[in-house]
């Protein structure tokens, strides 16, 4: 049984001009979940944000919070928070005056308002800084007070939009971290926005991954991660590398796929049928490089060493397979493998374990 | 030393600008407190010019009229073209455009044509000429203004701010009365003061529009030189003028605060 979602799109779809925003959408949005909306710039993820609040109407479709149809309501009246991209914080007013503002606008008494807005400030550290004005904060500060403004108010849902964007690297992840334990501490359900992968995989329950308007693919991170359902989620969400390759054999879940002159044992998950074209995605630290004087180690490719990129904790060696193709593989060190440096030029196997790969039609 | 010529040619140039400029005003000053009737000679300093002004009912009543029409002019002037400016940032409607840019071609147009037209339409509808019309047509002549320093101003803010509000549980109105007013209230103060000085001084509209019942200043100024220049007359210029500095001075430091 799955709970009733808390927020549901139904067909929706949002144009600007020519152009679809947001085209023909369906998802739900479960109770307490944080769920990371993904794409790159441009796909219609504020879009999405926006249509929710109220700041934007839908043109097609049905957006429901907590149940209810929202369509033409506006924004005050839903029980949804935004943090916007770049804060929008107001200038003219301190810190606590900016989280304590929506308790105002719903007329709550004054002691009441300082007590929550105090609660407020002190979740997110910024105890000290409730009488300062907004322009004299660093952007972390801002960022800050912007997501205390929003969960002041207990909303249903909380809407971030990029919100680390223009913070520094070291500060970013600090945040992330720091909204994590918010979102465990709070329970409120998180729709977070970035097009971030690394900040999407570590963060969310859930991700939604964006193209265009459209749904690429829902799933937790590790299914985004380790089955793609398509090329678009595939090459979005980390390095691949990409090995075209023919079905020559196949069984109800294996099947035997040619891939630069080698037969590899692969498990078949999407009915493929002899004679088929397909892509074999494989990720760099999922390929296992071996040297020629080792033991061969079944079936494998065998390519020429280019170049090789030293990591700290591991080292990616590029490959160039006879068919000209490049693959990078990620080696880690270990007690086995000190030493895992190899010579330009020197020829090498390429392999994986089976079942590690994602095959995928070639169309 | 090749460069000091230049040097003195700039310093002459300015003090020439300037003297042109300010010359006339400080004389017209220094004349005030010049304690005779009809010489242009230097006779002494006084300051019964002053009191004789202090003591001319008509020229004050004058005052009073000139300076309730722009108190009233300027504050309905500022309040309607507060909202159109809102108006014109915060909603799409057919004809936005060309309904701004026709503010322009009213703030524009010449002032004879202005008060001619604004005369043909009082006749028109059978308005009585005095207190009523010179405020009409005093607000007609300002609200451009201020419509266009304070959309200026709005046109500068982050729309993100006022959607925040709104997202935080604000109706359209306390959104208006709590976040874009406050944020505006430099420049809703600096299209004030504009009007004021504008309404103030405003003589050729005025003269179209006003009836023999209801005299303003600088009507009653502008009788009062056709008879020769009283010294009075320049006390009150003086008067008027560091009223000027003052607006000019308050509203330099409101715009100067909106940038920082
Ligand atoms: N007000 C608008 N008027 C016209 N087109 C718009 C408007 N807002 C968004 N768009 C278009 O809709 C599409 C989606 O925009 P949206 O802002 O939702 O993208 P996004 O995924 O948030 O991108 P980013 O990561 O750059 O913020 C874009 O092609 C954009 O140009
Ligand atoms: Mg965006």
């Amino acid at each position: 049984m799955t709970p009733t979602p808390i927020v549901r799109f139904r067909n929706v779809t949002k144009r600007y001009g020519d152009t679809s925003a947001v085209d023909r959408m369906n998802f739900d949005v479960y109770p307490g979940e944080f769920l990371t909306l993904l794409g790159p710039s441009g796909c219609g993820k504020t879009t999405i944000l926006r249509l929710i609040a109220g700041l934007d109407e839908a043109d097609v479709g049905d957006i429901f919070i907590d149940g209810k149809r929202v369509n033409g309501l506006p924004p005050n009246r839903r029980d949804v928070n935004t943090v916007f991209q770049n804060y929008a914080l107001f200038p003219h007013m301190s810190v606590a005056e900016n989280v304590g503002f929506g308790l105002k606008m719903k007329g709550l008494p004054p002691s009441t308002i300082t007590s929550r807005v105090g609660a407020a400030l002190s979740m997110v550290k910024l105890d000290e800084l409730a009488r300062r004005r907004v322009r004299a904060l660093s952007g972390g500060q801002q960022q800050r007070v912007a997501v205390a403004r929003a969960i002041v108010n207990e909303p249903l849902v909380l809407l971030l939009d990029e919100p680390f964007s223009a913070l520094d690297y070291k500060l970013r992840k600090q945040m992330q971290l720091e909204l994590k334990r918010l979102h465990r501490r709070l329970g409120i359900t998180f729709l977070f926005v970035t097009h971030d992968q690394n900040e999407a995989i570590s963060m969310s329950d859930r991700i939604i991954v964006m193209n265009d308007g459209r749904i690429e693919q829902i799933g937790t991170p590790r299914q985004i991660y380790e089955s793609p359902d398509n090329m678009f989620v595939a090459e979005f969400v980390g390095e691949i590398n990409t090995l075209d390759g023919v079905v020559t054999a196949a069984e109800q879940t294996t099947l035997t796929a040619r891939v630069e002159d080698a037969e590899f044992p692969m498990t078949n998950r999407r009915g493929f049928q002899p004679g088929q074209r397909v892509k074999v995605l494989l990720r760099p630290e999922d390929l296992f490089v071996s040297q020629l004087q080792d033991e061969a180690p079944g079936p494998h490719l065998t390519g020429t060493v280019e170049d090789q990129i030293y990591k700290g904790t591991t080292v990616d060696v590029f490959i160039r397979l006879a068919s000209g193709t490049t693959v990078c593989a990620t080696q880690f060190f270990n007690e086995d493998a000190e030493d895992i440096s190899y010579r330009v030029n020197e020829s090498v196997h390429v392999t994986w374990i089976r079942g590690w790969e994602v095959v995928l039609p070639d169309d | 030393m090749r460069r000091r010529p230049a040097k003195i040619a700039r310093i002459l140039y300015l003090v020439t600008i300037y003297g042109f400029l300010y010359l006339p005003i400080a004389v017209l000053i220094l004349y005030s407190f010049n304690d005779t009737r009809y010489s242009s000679n230097w006779q002494g300093f006084t300051l019964k010019w002053y009191t004789a002004l202090g003591d001319n009912r008509m020229l004050l009543d004058s005052l009073g009229n000139s300076l309730l029409v722009a108190l009233l002019s300027s504050t309905i002037a500022t309040a309607i073209g507060t909202l159109a400016a809102v108006a014109f940032q915060r909603y799409r409607f057919p004809g936005r455009k060309l309904l701004y840019g026709l503010l322009f071609v009213v703030m524009m147009s010449p002032d004879i044509v202005m008060g001619i037209s604004l005369l043909m339409f009082f006749i028109l509808v059978r308005l009585e000429p005095g207190f009523l019309t010179l405020v009409l047509s005093h607000i007609t002549f300002c609200l451009p203004f201020v419509a266009v320093t304070i959309h200026a101003r709005i046109a500068d803010f982050d729309p993100n701010v006022i959607e925040a509000a709104r997202d935080l549980g604000a109706s359209e109105y306390q959104a208006f009365r709590h976040v874009i007013l406050p944020m505006l209230l430099p420049a809703v103060v600096s299209g004030w003061l504009l009007s004021f000085t504008l309404s103030l001084d405003d003589v050729i509209v005025s003269f179209f529009v006003t009836g023999p019942t209801f005299e303003i200043l600088p009507l009653k100024i502008y009788s009062m030189v056709r008879l020769g220049v009283k010294p009075e007359v320049n006390a009150l210029s003086t008067v008027l003028f560091a009223i000027t500095l003052m607006t000019v001075f308050v509203s330099h430091l409101l715009v100067k605060e909106k940038r920082s």
